[in-house]
């Protein structure tokens, strides 16, 4: 058995050194710079100075390891935190407290109400009657509304008496620890007796106890067993798509560099059999090294540390500084700062920025990111009025914004606070005692399921199983029609400032068929209502024929309301003769069995009252958010452990289901059979729209069908939309079929998938990842998105609400979800542009760099002589061309961020990774090598067999390596001028002040005193005073510079002239706008008018109604 | 509006971030584009300027004088002589006679040039000790010199390395024979051929009260004739380490085949204005063997100019790259206004 201690960190201070550098040296490029490393260090090859290596090399792993070093210690501190937290054991027939971590599986723990559970319980027993207790599952599975446990019997008696309790001997068997949260199998022995357990008598770990003042549980699972931690992937290392290309392209370059290297080393023999023999009387071996095989096997090595510069240490350490920028600017971006809850934007993962702006699925939770979890009574329809519409001084309909006045409920003590409503002609109507307006509230506040608890008078707080009923009951509260008590038999109700009690005589309960639910009640003057509500297309099949006309009145509100994004519920009532019930109630009693028959009986010939429109929130600009980022072709799904319903609400009013979708295909079936078969269907559907396809591909077809797919997603035209429930998708994810399940729902514009469980978020996420070959993003808030977090590409956590844990486990964090937006469309579509800006640059300006060497190779006897200083090979990418680069990836934009924003297309060059690509990347070394080549050779020319113009040296080697040098600094620099499209001061300054610090270092190291100093470190004296000082020197390096730089402006000024891309459109009209005011661009308004979801639809179980006549929660 | 509720947003939010530009990332800022205009100008602008510089340079090479005879073949005797390492105390002497058809007027620069030699290997360029030459007391041993660092009785060579050690050693003398009988021997000068950051910076002899004793201790590398501190025994100022020839010899070349300054003209007396119209000839003492790695020697006699030798390479460079350019912009000209007219055509009827 584990105990309780859980670990999410990954060292301690022992294992830190060798597991960490285990991890780093696990880089490709890591490895190589230490293999360089050692090589340099053996006297015959080395060719460069050992330090020029080695300082950089241990400055990055240094930098590295303090960075994971501080991750982990955080880690450390939250466990620590979660393993500390108190909880009350029993032991001895005492209670006492204990830290989380210490408790083992068969403790008998006492859970206070809102308090964490501390590991997985079976329930025991508890303060409230009959062993019930009521929990919270938010951080299991994002669900907030209320659960109800209970204990078995047998032990609930057990009570809170100490001296029993510790005397409990029972013996669980159950099932191994698993991830399922939703199913448990066990079964308890005690006292000769047994009892089979199931998951309604399971308190997991992470559940908050609710509503209940204490209960006892016995500890079944602890620490990593429990089904909240199995549910938790592994931290995994992330890594992006340009990281794992360019660990591709190191080893491509190594491979190009050992090439290069087996060509001079065979030169370097051939050199040394023909020439170099004879050339051993000015020039001895040290040790003679005879055989010319083995002096091109030194050779060989040699060049493999000259030309290594290709690659440079500095080339990550700059991608680190890159990323740590980008990941600055988001954290400082105002625009992404939520000033309610004075959360700013957070990077947590540095290292991912330039994959945000390659992002093509999205996975997001629904409660708490796309929605508020807040419904709100919204308007209504009574008798045929709508109530709920603002109105401007003119009588025009506006928006409420935050000038509108609420109405104001002061008159109402126990109103609710936070309940707003802004059409004052509702409260007039109360006031003017309108009987239709009184029966509505009356409804609201008897026909419902809700506990109320009154704390200390005056504050009403109201238990409820699903926030719409809350919403409902709330705002009949806040017009005065106050749900105050109930017992089994009656409801008290506090009308318009009177106390009046209800007889409760009968709850008609919700469920899934039903689709509406009502209550009978007896008013104090003996008359028997039913009040019912429900989803309007049900209940105005069984309104009074006398309704008609009201009903297409309160018809055509409803669709307004629908249209709006609001959930509706028709309310009706009837009038019953006490005769009338009482003959039905007995028929319900003869009938127990079949209480629908008998509820449809009583249900009918209602008279219609109105209708109800309940917001659930969504989050602030998700609408539009979510409209730009299918407009920059990023695919969203949902995922969200809601059901069904609820689900597609959302999707309704968040516009990711229109009802100019051609088609809503709905999977729900149980078995493999029914999903398979509901899977081919909705296949057949999208390839019939598209093409006449045989659809009787076999399964052994399967790969060809995949191939074939992956053209019909272009081909399939018009919007379908998918929506899968949880169980389905457990089949669906199934092997045989997880390809057929990814085939379709690619080819859907939306996919909702509800009631999943946490890990089918990570197994979908999982499998999009695998197949698609596509960077997802998941977004979530809860705990129950972290396995979603973990395992797509960036996870991104919704902070600022109270659990935290989404946020720790993700790579960003922000407040709302409408930042989403500027992350991937700014954030990240800059970060990726830069980030390829700076690796096409940075390629490029090493292979000009080094390749210079390869071709002095054949002038040298290939004898690895470098062609610069090696002062100039030690700085050059360090100090001479590290910061205009850098200022490069840091600030560039190619367009402004309100047009990164308007024009979504353009977010297409970073999903079809256009801009770097190993296509780009030959570019890049094609560029690269023919810069170097007339780099060389015009020199060469120029200095073949000839004199300075004061008849003295010229043509020498120190000489040549200045001009070279300085031909290099001003090449990059004016390449790098080009490159840039954003020019700020810094670049500005970066850009000038590296030629100059070039000069300053250059003259300094060749001046006077430094040589004095180190004669043998500086032999370069004097060379940059004389060498530059001549006019040929600078008639070659301006040739240089301007044969190697023109044909790039041919190229680029040809490709945007002739074929411009979106990019060379936007920042032209960008340039043209410049002056004028710049066009806003209003997003087109959606509006629906057609269908409508009347749904009471949004508790999972059946209501309470059966505890409450039961009476058991009393 | 906005700016007011940030600022108050700030006040009462200590998490908030700084609206500073840098941090919003809205520095101002050049965003520069290539437009035909500025791109069709600057072309033909460079490409015109890279014509006349090439022009330019093509005209001041064609009017460098220059004349080069190449004595390894001329001197066979010596040459074969000097294969064999044995004879490297015989003196071997040779004449390499030419005429000159016009006068050489102005400063008349003489080189050594040598073929096939690597002075830009690795192992020789690092042979070779600075703090040495520098007059500093360094032990040797620690430097790259080797072999050609100590004898194999531990006196240190002065100079060190293989650099030093393969010095040019053949001494040249120049005759112009005033009729065709007479020759009188051409002054040439033996000092100033060199940088002055080498002469006065870079070499410096050791220091005590006279050379030879400065250079005691150490004995000359085993190619040379004569210790270092004879090779200029006439001149005090170009001894030792610090004799021009040996200066110009370290500065090693980047190139196998190259050209170091051996001696200028003098300009007096009859050489006043340069090289007169005549014969000469060139006496070699030949010294320096290079027919064991088929290299070659030549001597050459030039004049100067603003632009250096008579390297054709930059002016023709010069000029192709400027015609490329200038042509390269008549081409993107008329490409753009191609498409340009089709653009127009296509918005004046749209489809």
């Amino acid at each position: 058995f584990q105990n309780n201690h859980i670990k999410t960190s990954r060292y301690n201070i022992l294992t830190f050194l060798p597991v960490n550098l285990f991890e780093q040296f696990q880089r490709v490029a890591n490895a190589y710079f230490l293999f360089l490393l050692i090589l340099q260090l053996i006297p015959e090859i080395s060719s460069l100075s050992w330090f020029t290596t080695i300082v950089p090399l241990v400055m990055v792993f240094t930098i590295t390891a303090v960075k994971d070093a501080t991750d982990d210690c955080f880690r450390h501190k939250s466990d620590n935190q979660v393993n500390n937290r108190q909880v009350e054991v029993l032991v001895d027939g005492k209670l006492q407290n204990a830290k989380w971590m210490n408790i083992k599986p068969g403790d008998i723990i006492k859970v206070e109400n809102n308090t964490f559970v501390a590991a997985d319980l079976l329930l025991l027993s508890s303060s409230e009657p009959h062993g019930l207790c009521y929990i919270e599952t938010a951080e299991l599975d994002g669900e907030t509304n209320l659960k109800v446990r209970q204990a078995l019997p047998v032990t609930s008696e057990l009570g809170a008496d100490m001296r029993k309790l510790a005397e409990f001997d029972g013996v669980v068997v159950c099932e191994p620890p698993n991830n399922k949260l939703d199913k448990f199998i066990g079964v308890l022995f005690w006292k000769n007796n047994r009892y089979s357990l199931n998951n309604e008598k399971m308190l997991l770990r992470g559940c908050v106890l609710r509503n209940t003042n204490w209960c006892f549980g016995m500890v079944i699972f602890a620490g990593p067993d429990t089904k909240l931690m199995q549910n938790s992937g592994r931290t995994k290392f992330k890594r992006t798509s340009i990281d794992r290309l360019m660990n591709t392209l190191v080893l491509w370059i190594f491979g190009f560099l050992v090439c290069m290297g087996i060509i001079l080393a065979i030169g370097s023999s051939i050199w040394e059999h023909q020439f170099g023999a004879h050339f051993r009387i000015y020039l001895s071996w040290n040790e003679v090294v005879d055989s010319s095989v083995f002096s091109g096997f030194l050779t060989f090595w040699s060049y493999i540390i000259i030309l290594n510069s290709v690659v440079p240490i500095s080339l990550y350490v700059s991608v680190e500084v890159i990323r740590l920028g980008h990941s600055h600017f988001i954290n400082c971006d105002l625009k992404m700062y939520y000033p309610k809850k004075d959360t700013p934007a957070e990077v947590r993962t540095t290292t991912l920025n330039e994959e945000l702006g390659q992002i093509e699925y999205i996975f997001s939770d629904k409660t708490g990111t796309i929605t508020q979890n807040i419904m709100t009574f919204n308007k209504c329809s009574i008798n045929g009025k709508t109530y709920g519409d603002v109105y401007d001084e003119l009588g025009r309909k506006t928006e409420v914004n935050e000038k509108t006045v609420p109405v104001d409920f002061s008159f109402n003590p126990l109103a609710d606070k936070k309940f707003q409503f802004y059409d004052h002609s509702l409260l007039e109507s109360i006031k003017l005692e309108d009987p239709m307006v009184y029966e509505f509230f009356r409804l609201l506040s008897l026909c419902h399921t809700v506990m109320p608890e009154e704390k200390k008078s005056g504050e009403l707080i109201y238990q409820v199983q699903s926030p719409d009923e809350g919403a409902l009951v709330t705002a009949a509260r806040n017009f005065g029609f106050i749900f105050k008590s109930r017992t089994p038999d009656t409801i008290t109700v506090e009308e318009m400032g009177k106390l009046v009690t209800y007889q409760l005589l009968a709850i008609l309960d919700f469920n899934n068929i039903r689709k509406r639910m009502s209550v009978i009640v007896q008013t104090p003057d003996g008359q028997i209502k039913l009040y019912c509500k429900g989803a309007d297309t049900i209940l105005f099949e069984r309104l009074h024929p006398s309704n008609e006309e009201l009903m297409s009145l309160t018809s055509d509100h409803l669709e307004e309301f629908a249209g709006e994004g609001l959930r509706t519920l028709a309310l009706a009532y009837k009038n019953l003769t006490e005769e009338h019930f009482k003959e039905w109630f007995t028929i319900l009693q003869e009938a127990n069995t079949s209480f629908p028959a008998a509820y449809e009986e009583i249900e009918r010939d209602m008279m219609l009252l109105g209708a109800t429109a309940i917001e659930d929130k969504l989050q602030e600009g998700v609408t539009e958010t979510i409209a730009s980022l299918s407009l920059a072709n990023i695919k969203i799904w949902i995922l969200t452990g809601d059901k069904q319903e609820t689900a597609m609400n959302v999707g309704y009013s968040c516009h990711i289901l229109t009802d100019t979708m051609n088609e809503i295909f709905i999977v729900a079936g149980h078995t493999v059979t029914e999903v398979r078969e509901e899977l081919r269907k909705v296949k057949e559907h999208l390839f019939g729209q598209s093409k006449d396809l045989s659809n009787g591909h076999a399964s052994c077809e399967k790969k060809q069908e995949s191939k074939q797919s992956s053209v019909l997603e272009e081909i399939v035209d018009g919007d379908y939309a998918l929506v899968i429930n949880g169980h389905s998708l457990a089949h669906a994810l199934e092997a045989d079929l997880e390809n057929e399940f990814l085939d379709v729902a690619c080819m859907c514009k939306t996919v909702i998938c509800c009631r999943v469980t946490p890990l089918q978020k990570a197994q979908v996420v999982e499998l999009v990842k695998k197949h698609r070959n596509a960077v997802t993003l998941a977004i979530g808030d809860g705990a129950n998105d972290i396995s979603m977090i973990k395992s797509a590409h960036i996870g991104v956590g919704i902070s600022g609400e109270e659990g935290m844990q989404a946020v720790l486990a993700s790579d960003y964090s922000f407040a709302q979800f409408r930042y989403l937006k500027r992350l991937l469309l700014v954030h990240g579509r800059w970060s990726y542009f830069r980030m390829c800006k700076f690796l096409c640059y940075f390629f490029y300006k090493n292979i000009a760099f080094t390749l210079v060497h390869f071709w002095f190779g054949f002038f040298c006897g290939f004898s690895a002589q470098t062609v610069y200083d090696p002062w100039f090979i030690t700085l050059f990418n360090i100090v001479y061309t590290s910061l205009p680069v850098l200022a490069m990836g840091l600030f560039d934009q190619d367009v402004n961020e309100q047009n990164s924003m308007a024009y979504g297309k353009l977010y297409e060059l970073g999903q079809l990774n256009l801009l770097f690509n190993k296509r780009k990347f030959f570019i890049c070394i094609a560029h690269g090598i023919y810069t170097s080549f007339a780099l060389f050779f015009i020199p060469y020319g120029a200095f073949y067999n000839t004199a300075g113009e004061d008849g003295k040296h010229i043509a020498d080697y120190q000489s040549f390596a200045v001009t070279m040098a300085t031909s290099l600094v001003i090449i990059v620099s004016v390449q790098i001028v080009l490159d840039t499209s954003y020019w700020t001061a810094i670049n500005r300054f970066f850009i000038l002040g590296s030629i100059a610090v070039y000069f300053a270092i250059l003259f300094a190291m060749h001046s006077n005193g430094i040589f004095g100093i180190f004669p043998n470190h500086f032999p370069f004296v004097g060379n940059a005073r004389i060498s530059l000082g001549q006019i040929s020197v600078w008639l070659v390096i301006l040739l240089t510079t301007v044969v190697s730089v023109m044909p790039v402006i041919i190229f680029r000024f040809l490709k945007e002239d002739l074929h411009p891309t979106l990019t060379d459109k936007v920042r032209k009209l960008q340039r043209a706008r410049r002056k004028q005011k710049p066009l806003q661009r209003h997003m087109r308004r959606v509006s629906r008018t057609t269908s409508r979801r009347s749904a009471y639809a949004f508790s999972h179980q059946e209501g309470f109604g059966e505890l409450i006549t039961s009476g058991k929660n009393m | 509006m906005k700016n007011k509720d940030n600022q108050s947003a700030q006040e009462s939010n200590p998490r908030c971030p700084d609206s500073s530009a840098f941090k919003q990332q809205k520095l101002p800022a050049w965003k520069p584009k290539l437009t035909a205009s500025t791109v069709l100008s600057s072309f033909f602008v460079i490409g015109l300027f890279c014509l006349l510089v090439g022009i330019c340079l093509i005209l001041s090479a064609r009017s460098v004088n220059e004349i080069q005879i190449d004595y390894s073949d001329v001197c066979l005797n010596c040459s074969k002589l000097r294969e064999s390492s044995s004879n490297w105390d015989k003196e071997c002497n040779c004449f390499a006679h030419f005429t000159l058809q016009e006068n050489m007027p102005g400063d008349i620069f003489m080189y050594y040039r040598l073929q096939n030699f690597y002075q830009n290997h690795r192992r020789y360029v690092l042979s070779r000790s600075d703090a040495q030459l520098l007059g500093q007391d360094v032990n040797i041993q620690n430097s790259y010199c080797a072999p050609f660092a100590t004898y194999p009785n531990g006196t240190p060579m002065a100079p060190c390395g293989a650099i030093a050690n393969s010095m040019f050693n053949d001494t040249v003398q120049l005759f112009y024979y005033v009729n065709s009988s007479t020759a009188i021997q051409v002054p040439l000068l033996k000092n100033g051929n060199s940088w002055w950051s080498d002469k006065n910076v870079k070499f410096r002899n050791p220091t005590s009260y006279n050379l030879s004793s400065a250079f005691a201790g150490t004995a000359r590398p085993p190619y040379w004739q004569k210790p270092a501190y004879l090779l200029d025994e006439k001149d005090e100022r170009n001894n030792g380490y610090i004799n021009d020839d040996l200066i110009v010899w370290m500065r090693v070349s980047a190139f196998a085949t190259f050209r170091n300054l051996y001696r200028r003209l003098s300009r007096t007396n009859q050489f006043a204005d340069g090289l007169p119209a005549g014969n000469y000839t060139f006496h070699i003492t030949y010294n320096f063997p290079v027919t064991k790695f088929q290299g070659k020697k030549q001597l050459v006699l030039s004049t100067i100019t603003w632009s250096g030798g008579s390297n054709l390479f930059l002016g023709i460079a010069y000029t192709v790259s400027g015609a490329v350019i200038v042509l390269a912009g008549f081409v993107i000209a008329a490409i753009h206004l191609k498409r340009r007219k089709k653009k127009t055509y296509f918005q004046r009827h749209p489809k």
